[in-house]
């Protein structure tokens, strides 16, 4: 399986650094998002301050949904669902690849936002490993979440607007505790923001394992 | 014929009584509520709201919640694979749905006397919209059209996904503590606080809405069924229909062999 899933990964990774959409469509909307959620909060300085991590954090959701589409595209054109399915790989390690090449992207995602909201926003991160911690939690989360709503919309003729309204309030719980643990890495409460850890541990670890379980049956299904 | 006449007749007997019950048992939860149980010591007339907006809550998220998720674990099991599990659960989700709406709107019309706001970002009440939302995304993803099979995998799958959310709701009282009570009739020793003509209509309220919940579980269960028949129906007799055309068309063509399209004129 594990074995599998960094194949998939591989391919999946790939056919990205190939056609460069993650870098030249996926990061410029986040940034777009960002820049765009600014403007609506306005130029005064305590108000962005404060809505700094939820403005990072539905930067990232938004894209999660793009990156997901994209990783869902892939696989949609010239049989490769059939061709993958037929492969013999494990179902489990393709989640796992398809979930890890999304992780990937939006880690390098993230990274970009962090430089955009400590530019733009001019805030800074006091605990970096909390900010660091529950970025790589969520993004396991988002990732796998991702990958799993995006199996159960394959193949459907209205996946792209069907797939944001199913996997944006399962995500809800990541926006929620990743924008409170990196409020408490800005304001430099650790202990806080630790507590908000304990919601985005469980939620990848139940995705994780429901995904590997579940994707079997759904590409059966797509 | 007549099993399709048979099949398509109204709505079993049972199921007319369990709702009729339910009314019923409304019609005296209303009145009990309203005229008979005295104001609460400290909520005055506001707790009066309160002996529908649980059992309306209970029903939304254990029962639904419940079918729901036994219906799809049951079709996903391939040894009680069946389109009735599919169906039920299917309706366990849009009852559900429903009644979560009501539940928001009934707590809603009670915070905003009792906490001064219609919504407040509180862990349950966010929980619960979460379901509700999640619950509209299951029946948009019904909706798309697609080879029953499939549609039916993918719904159960949607389903299990859902449930993962009503363990939060059910928990979110103890976990964060924010501005929602507990468990309201027992706490978690199981100690009754509910006493007298509130508790029975607090009971009463429950069973109606219990009842409700059953009957129209079987009714849109029925729709559902209903649904599929009419498909299957129409599927066969526009079969029957083109094998006729067929069949009329090559007597006519061998009736007359110089004009091809003789039989349209």
């Amino acid at each position: 399986m594990w074995r599998d899933a960094v194949l998939v990964a591989g391919k999946d990774l790939r056919i990205e650094a190939r056609s460069r959409v993650a870098l030249w469509q996926v990061v410029p909307f986040a940034v777009l998002v960002l820049v765009l959620l600014s403007f609506a909060i306005g130029p005064d300085t305590a108000p962005l301050h404060h809505a700094a991590p939820g403005i990072f954090w539905i930067a990232v959701l938004f894209s999660t949904v793009l990156a997901t589409q994209r990783s869902v595209a892939i696989e949609s054109g010239d049989g490769t669902r059939d061709g993958l399915r037929l492969s013999g790989i494990d179902p489990g390690g393709i989640f796992l690849g398809k979930a890890a090449a999304v992780a990937l992207q939006l880690l390098v995602l993230q990274l970009v936002l962090w430089a955009g909201v400590t530019f733009l926003l001019g805030v800074r991160v006091h605990v970096v490993w909390l900010a660091l911690v529950a970025s790589l939690l969520a993004t396991v989360g988002l990732a796998c979440a991702g990958v799993l709503y995006g199996a159960l919309s394959a193949g459907l003729r209205v996946r792209e607007t069907l797939l944001p309204l199913l996997v944006l309030p399962v995500l809800a719980p990541v926006l929620l505790a990743g924008s409170k643990a990196w409020q408490a890495a800005l304001e430099g409460n650790a202990h806080a923001g630790a507590d908000w850890l304990r919601i985005l541990i469980p939620f990848a670890v139940i995705y994780l394992v429901v995904g590997t379980v579940l994707y079997g049956p759904l590409q059966e299904a797509a | 014929m007549s099993t399709h006449s048979e099949e398509l007749g109204t709505s079993p007997r049972w199921l007319t009584v369990v709702g009729l019950l339910g009314l019923v048992a409304l019609g005296f939860t209303v009145w009990l509520g309203l005229w008979i149980t005295p104001p609460d010591q400290v909520q005055g007339n506001l707790a009066r709201l309160l002996y529908i907006h649980p059992p309306i809550a209970t029903v939304a998220l254990y029962w639904a919640g419940g079918v729901a998720l036994a219906g799809s674990l049951l079709y996903l099991w391939p040894r009680t694979r069946s389109f009735f599990w599919d169906r039920l659960a299917a309706s366990a989700v849009e009852v559900g749905a429903v009644f979560a709406a009501l539940t928001c709107v009934t707590g809603s019309i009670w915070g905003r006397p009792a906490w001064g706001a219609w919504w407040t970002w509180d862990a349950r009440l966010t929980s619960s919209a979460l379901l509700f939302i999640l619950e509209v995304g299951y029946l948009a993803l019904r909706r798309v059209p697609a080879d029953p099979h499939l549609r039916a995998r993918r719904s159960a799958i949607a389903a299990l996904l859902i449930a993962l959310d009503v363990p939060i709701v059910h928990f979110s009282v103890d976990w964060w503590q924010t501005l929602h009570q507990g468990g309201t009739v027992l706490d978690p020793g199981f100690n009754l606080h509910v006493h007298g003509s509130m508790a029975w209509t607090f009971l009463l309220g429950f069973i109606a809405f219990s009842l409700l919940f059953v009957w129209l579980l079987g009714v849109r269960y029925r729709i559902e069924a209903l649904q599929d028949q009419l498909c299957d129906r129409e599927l066969e007799v526009s079969l029957s229909d083109r094998w006729r055309e067929g069949t009329e068309l090559a007597g006519v063509g061998a009736a007359g062999p110089t004009e091809p399209d003789g039989g349209a004129a």
